[in-house]
């Protein structure tokens, strides 16, 4: 039996040929159950993304199953074998268990550490768990790369750093205020990016939001969502005294804020720190005012910079996560190595079961005097002696040792096991 | 007994200040704590030091500059324990230990005789004036780390290279808050350490103020906190002013402390 895994990502394959692979909605029920009903597929599970569409099987014969699921590929989507092989990966034993643990700690992910895929991946599995399409094997596999992304997670910086713009201005204001609880906010214009980063300001527990905008009633309505007041752009600077943070997205075509104005806001602050970001481009607030004490004036391209950085640091973090994977991919062969034994064990369990039967049978017969409570205590005594027996070489068996092929050959021997009976 | 004490206390200080060093380049949980076992078990000898030499001596050991500096580093260190268990700051430590190894290894190389307490300081103000100026001082001392703190992370965010220390250093507002309020600890307790010194000092020598050296720079030190924390409250000074006003703060406070003994000599000199 090996582990494998088939399918097309952002790596291997342009848009349209992941669209056409993908199993949307109800489609992916369908196509589990007859992925599972291939002869040469004994478990399998499909994670279904917009960046990859990727199956997860147990196979006995890879080059047999291989075929098999590309036909079945094929067929299912419509679409000719020619058109999808060359994009398609295949990996199979040791290469596909450090496959899923890398996909599934975002080592393979577009955006490096991004957290969803952990999700998408638990998901795809525990819908194949409720279809009843996997079994010991990838059920072990989903335990061990949640538990594997998990360390990851803990143990590098891989998902520490924001490395989206809106995200970039949350943790910066963090490190400029203690606690974004009760700051209060002004969003000056509009715009999605501002919009983003706002609703980020206010999960975090950004109170007190002002909305300026030239359209009155444009400013209304965002304040509303916001749970804001609309402030008239012509009183915009009066309110500014009362504005931690501050960010600039209107469309004007010079400066809206000057240094001189920020100035005067800073002593009635008595300065208090403020925290601009300037994301309108051309910029409309002067980039001199980030020299003022205590106030903090970021542009779109200095945030940026800042994700940019924090991508070179993942980078950096993602050579150490390659290493705890590397680990985890031994110990997860070494347990599927153990597998190996389990067969023979059961087999062993059940030859010293029968005899059991049997002797306890002729003892009867031999001493049919004796009366119930008597047969249960020889009985009792007929178990104890065969569990001593056998605990031994079970224990042998299902150690992690070199000679365990060589182990399990012995015990059919020894005790009469015969057959390959799986 | 005292002596193997001391120098077990140094080398365990000496090895928290490398530590903490080697954190500002490559930390991790298990380099903070190992710094801060390192400064625990130090601090412990150093305690046991410190109750024998009071237990030989009969008075808090600051009797000559030897002491006076190892108590004034075990007095940060005792106040550091205490930030770190409220605030929890993030490299606190890598900032402050090194200057409590300097402290104690300047007190190592420094004369060790113990002599014993002239009569005119054989009071009970004695015990109280000097405690109240030693948390003073610490609470400066502190205050200096937390500037230097500021000032590096200010660094940070002003300039946009959010590389080095940023992700682990505390809020700018975190380290503002912590360097004011240690301030407010750190100034009370010098003007009651003034005014009793005042005191004392009439009843030892019959004179309230003499312009002695030691006098004159703790009264320097003393207008330098008055106005961080006056143009604080009146012109909203804070931030970037108030962590480099407590920096040059505490390096009144260390020359009052060294400087006015080994060069200027005074009344206090054997202090």
């Amino acid at each position: 039996m090996k582990i494998f895994a088939l399918g097309v990502n952002h790596k291997t394959a342009s848009v349209d040929i992941r669209e056409r692979l993908a199993f949307s909605g109800n489609k992916l029920e369908e196509g589990i159950k007859r992925l599972h009903s291939l002869p040469e597929v004994r478990e399998v599970a499909v994670l279904s993304t917009c960046n990859r569409v990727e199956l997860y099987a147990c196979v006995d014969s890879v080059p047999a199953a291989s075929e098999q699921i590309k036909d079945f590929l094929s067929g299912f989507h419509e679409v000719a074998r020619r058109d999808f092989e060359k994009a398609l990966f295949a990996l199979d034993g040791p290469d596909a268990v450090r496959h899923v643990f890398r996909v599934a700690s975002s080592l393979d992910s577009m955006v490096l550490g991004e957290p969803q895929i952990l999700g998408q991946i638990k998901a795809a599995f525990d819908f194949s768990l409720s279809k009843k399409t996997t079994g010991v094997l990838l059920n072990k596999l989903m335990k061990k790369a949640i538990s594997t992304a998990k360390r990851v997670r803990t143990e590098t910086r891989i998902a520490e750093n924001a490395v989206s713009i809106s995200f970039a201005a949350v943790e910066l204001a963090k490190k400029i205020f203690t606690n974004l609880s009760g700051k209060s906010f002004m969003l000056m214009g509009a715009g999605e990016m501002a919009e983003l980063a706002a609703r980020h300001l206010v999960n975090n527990g950004v109170t007190g939001v002002m909305v300026v905008n030239r359209t009155y009633d444009r400013g209304c309505e965002l304040a509303a969502e916001f749970n804001g007041k609309a402030v008239r752009f012509e009183n915009f600077l009066e309110e500014l005294t009362h504005a931690d943070i501050i960010i600039c997205s209107t469309g004007a075509p010079t400066y809206v804020l000057h240094r001189d104005q920020m100035q005067k806001v800073m002593k009635e602050r008595k300065q208090k720190p403020v925290f601009i970001i300037d994301i309108s481009v051309p910029r409309n607030i002067d980039p001199e005012i980030n020299r003022i004490d205590n106030v903090y004036l970021y542009d779109v391209d200095n945030l940026q910079d800042v994700v940019d950085t924090n991508l070179q640091g993942r980078k950096a973090e993602a050579e150490k996560a390659e290493g705890i994977i590397g680990e985890e991919v031994d110990k997860f062969g070494r347990w599927m190595s153990t597998l190996d034994s389990v067969p023979t064990i059961v087999a062993l369990r059940q030859r010293a079961e029968e005899i059991r039967i049997e002797e306890l049978e002729k003892f009867r017969n031999k001493f049919p005097g004796l009366d119930e409570a008597q047969m249960k205590a020889v009985d009792y005594l007929a178990a104890a002696i065969i569990n001593k027996l056998i605990h031994a070489p079970t224990v042998a068996l299902k150690d992690d040792a070199e000679d365990r092929d060589e182990l399990i050959a012995l015990t059919k021997r020894l005790y009469g096991i015969n057959g390959d009976d799986d | 007994m005292e002596i193997i004490l001391f120098e077990f206390a140094l080398t365990f200080y000496f090895a928290a200040a490398i530590v903490g060093i080697l954190e500002l380049f490559k930390g991790t949980k298990t380099t903070s704590r190992i710094m801060l076992g390192l400064t625990v078990l130090g601090f412990a000898l150093h305690t046991a030091d410190i109750i024998t030499m009071y237990a030989i001596g009969g008075h808090i050991p600051i009797s000559n500059l030897h002491e006076a500096s190892s108590f004034f580093a075990w007095c940060i260190i005792f106040l550091f324990f205490f930030l770190e268990y409220r605030y929890r700051i993030g490299l606190l430590g890598s900032f402050i230990m090194p200057v409590v190894f300097i402290m104690m290894l300047s007190s190592s190389i420094l004369p060790r005789t113990i002599k014993p307490l002239s009569p005119v300081l054989q009071s009970y103000w004695f015990g109280i004036h000097t405690l109240l100026a030693f948390t003073g001082d610490a609470a400066f001392a502190l205050a200096f780390g937390i500037g230097i703190m500021y000032l590096v992370q200010e660094h940070y965010v002003k300039s946009k290279h959010l590389g080095g220390l940023f992700q682990r250093l505390p809020s700018l507002e975190t380290l503002d808050e912590i360097n004011y309020r240690l301030i407010t600890i750190g100034w009370p307790l010098l003007t009651l350490a003034i005014i009793t010194g005042v005191i004392w000092a009439e009843t030892a020598w019959g004179k309230y103020w003499r312009w002695d050296p030691k006098e004159v720079w703790s009264m320097i030190t003393w207008f330098i906190y008055a106005a961080v924390l006056h143009v604080r409250l009146i012109a909203g000074w804070r931030g970037r002013r108030a962590a480099i006003l407590s920096i040059i703060g505490f390096c009144a406070v260390l020359f009052t402390f060294f400087g006015v003994n080994l060069i200027l000599k005074g009344m206090h000199a054997f202090v």
